[in-house]
């Protein structure tokens, strides 16, 4: 089985407050930590295991520019085989159907058997998968946290739907699906592992690479268009209980007595 | 505007979700001179009681029965909305799980823009639709501009808008199912897994002390029992803890996980994403305690305490011992 597992970079929410910057065109990026957007790395860690079963391997694939490869290689001392970055000035602002364009035109010049994206990234719209899918007129599911390989290509699947709830299918490969966080346990990375791949080669490809007609992504081809960035209105808020964290506990169980929390 | 509104009914065992009258709303923010079309896909007495239902918020309503649309299969119905809805349309579609499922291929399949999870709806300027949306978990919004000269989906959040009080529109019901055309799919539905629930029923408490990912470890978890036991309450957790199997599914608060309805709810480490809020029903009294100022949790707890809760948790153990011992 020939798993693609397409992966972004995004700044790391566990390790930043995100904030504007002075002219509110945008999060202030200075000093951000980076890092493999959260769900992609269980879309990976669950390609890795698939192919562990069903034999095959695992390239990990990402659109932007040469800062991102280092997620390429920290998927590759995951484990994956192979890292491809797509790259170009013409796919600079991009929106979501652009960047499923660009990744439909490497898929169209390769062979996948499966395509995994995580379930969404923490700026995103859940969309890539969706309509990388349409595109190929492949099958698609979203929110998925199980995956079985059945006989006569095809997988049995878990979609995580309300309440907890699974919802099982059967889909035909080849298919792309949308990886929901908690499917697994993604491996740990060393130091180590990260040295292992730091000399390998990964290729970059652009839009001639691809056979891309220059305006088919990028900014002019962006339906969608975000304007700005802006904090939202706090409402009413919280009422903030300050003081020395004794008094504040105090002040805090004489609240929450009052509200029939406390016998 | 020319582009026709359509919004896009989810409904189950023959009752409309919330979302209908929240997108009949979101609509007329788009384009207030004109109705929207309900769209609602199924089959059999469900699907027409769901249709009669709708008469009340509609006035034209577009039904689409076919016996495989029983169970709303997003690959199915995706291929029916593609030919049955006009060219240049305006979509809006709950953003919950069918319509993650569904909308960004179906944007696609129709050729539209497609914009996400959006909270609200700005203005029209021109052939451009002015819309927010939240990013990094609700720290930060944005304005985002949709051209919709070709038509657009839009997924709205549930519980953003308001479903309007109405006189009731008389609405006709329009059978489409013709238009829909042969339906098959490279994915076929099963069945449904039903959660279980676990040792503790968390729907059930008065009072949760719910833990996020700033409880940092699963050996920390205990502080939070600790201090759960000393209020006679239960520990429940936010969708990380449970990611990182340092709590079981069952204790999970939100729209994937359970619902509930305490008097009391300690928010601790919970940065209050809104499918997490989304589990919180009855109006308790929340306390926020975190360690970032500007966590979106703040916004809608009754009360909130910056303190780092590795801390915190203990000291308030202690204070809630002492008490009951006095």
């Amino acid at each position: 089985m020939e798993i693609l597992v397409c992966a972004r970079r995004v700044p790391d929410t566990s390790e930043n407050e995100i904030e504007l910057n002075s002219a509110g065109n945008d999060i202030e990026r200075d000093d951000l930590v980076y890092s493999v957007n959260e769900p992609d790395n269980y879309a990976v860690e669950e390609a890795l295991q698939i192919a562990g079963r069903a034999g095959g391997e695992v390239t990990v694939v990402t659109v932007g520019g040469d800062e991102d490869e280092e997620i390429l290689r920290r998927e590759m001392a995951m484990g994956a085989n192979h890292g491809v970055l797509l790259s170009d000035e013409a796919f600079a602002g991009s929106d979501g159907r652009g960047i499923a364009t660009i990744l439909k035109d490497y898929v169209a010049k390769n062979h996948y058997d499966l395509i995994l994206t995580g379930v969404q990234a923490e700026d995103g719209g859940a969309q890539v998968g969706g309509m990388l899918a349409a595109m190929l007129d492949y099958p698609f599911a979203s929110l998925v946290n199980s995956i079985e390989v059945l006989e006569g290509r095809k997988l049995k699947i878990g979609r995580e739907i309300e309440g907890g709830n699974k919802e099982m299918n059967e889909i035909d490969l080849p298919c792309v699906l949308s990886i929901q966080t908690g499917i697994n346990e993604p491996r740990y990375v060393g130091m180590r592992g990260i040295r292992q791949v730091a000399s390998v080669n990964i290729p970059t490809l652009g839009a001639l690479d691809l056979g891309m007609p220059p305006d088919a992504a990028g900014e002019a081809a962006a339906k969608v268009k975000r304007l700005d960035y802006f904090v939202p209105e706090q409402g009413a808020g919280a009422e903030m209980l300050a003081g020395e964290r004794e008094e504040v506990i105090d002040k805090l169980i004489e609240l929450v007595r009052v509200k029939g929390g406390l016998q | 505007m020319t582009n026709r509104i359509f919004t896009y009914i989810v409904h189950k065992s023959g009752v409309a979700d919330d979302t209908a009258g929240e997108l009949a709303a979101a609509a007329r923010k788009i384009d207030a001179s004109q109705p929207a079309t309900a769209i609602v896909a199924g089959w059999g007495a469900d699907l027409d009681t769901v249709c009669n239902s709708l008469r009340d918020s509609y006035a034209v309503i577009w039904k689409i029965a076919r016996e495989n649309l029983a169970y709303p299969n997003a690959e199915l119905v995706r291929k029916a909305l593609a030919r049955v809805l006009p060219a240049d349309c305006i979509l809006l579609v709950p953003h919950a799980h069918f319509g993650v499922d569904l909308s960004p291929g179906l944007s696609v399949k129709m050729n539209a823009a497609y914009v996400s999870d959006v909270v609200q709806i700005d203005c029209l300027e021109g052939p451009f639709l002015r819309l927010v949306r939240q990013e990094f978990g609700g720290q930060v919004s944005t304005h985002v501009r949709c051209d919709i000269s070709s038509g657009a989906v839009v997924n709205v959040r549930p519980g953003a808008f308001q479903a309007l009080e109405s006189a009731p529109a008389g609405g006709t019901v329009v059978d489409k199912s013709e238009e829909a055309g042969e339906l098959a799919a490279g994915r076929r539905y099963l069945e449904t897994l039903v959660a279980e629930t676990g040792d503790v029923d968390i729907a059930k408490q008065a009072v949760l002390v719910s833990v996020g990912r700033g409880i940092q470890e699963k050996e920390n978890v205990a502080i939070a029992e600790e201090l759960a036991e000393a209020m006679g309450g239960a520990v429940s957790c936010s969708r990380p803890v449970v990611d990182a199997k340092w709590m079981a599914k069952s204790r999970q608060v939100g729209s994937s996980g359970q619902t509930v309805k305490p008097k009391v709810y300690l928010a601790c480490g919970i940065s209050g994403s809104f499918q997490h809020l989304a589990g919180i029903k009855g109006n308790p009294f929340i306390v926020a305690i975190n360690k970032n100022p500007k966590a979106p949790i703040f916004r809608v707890a009754d009360v909130g305490i910056v303190d780092d809760i590795l801390e915190f948790l203990p000291a308030m153990t202690a204070k809630v011992r002492e008490r009951s011992d006095a």
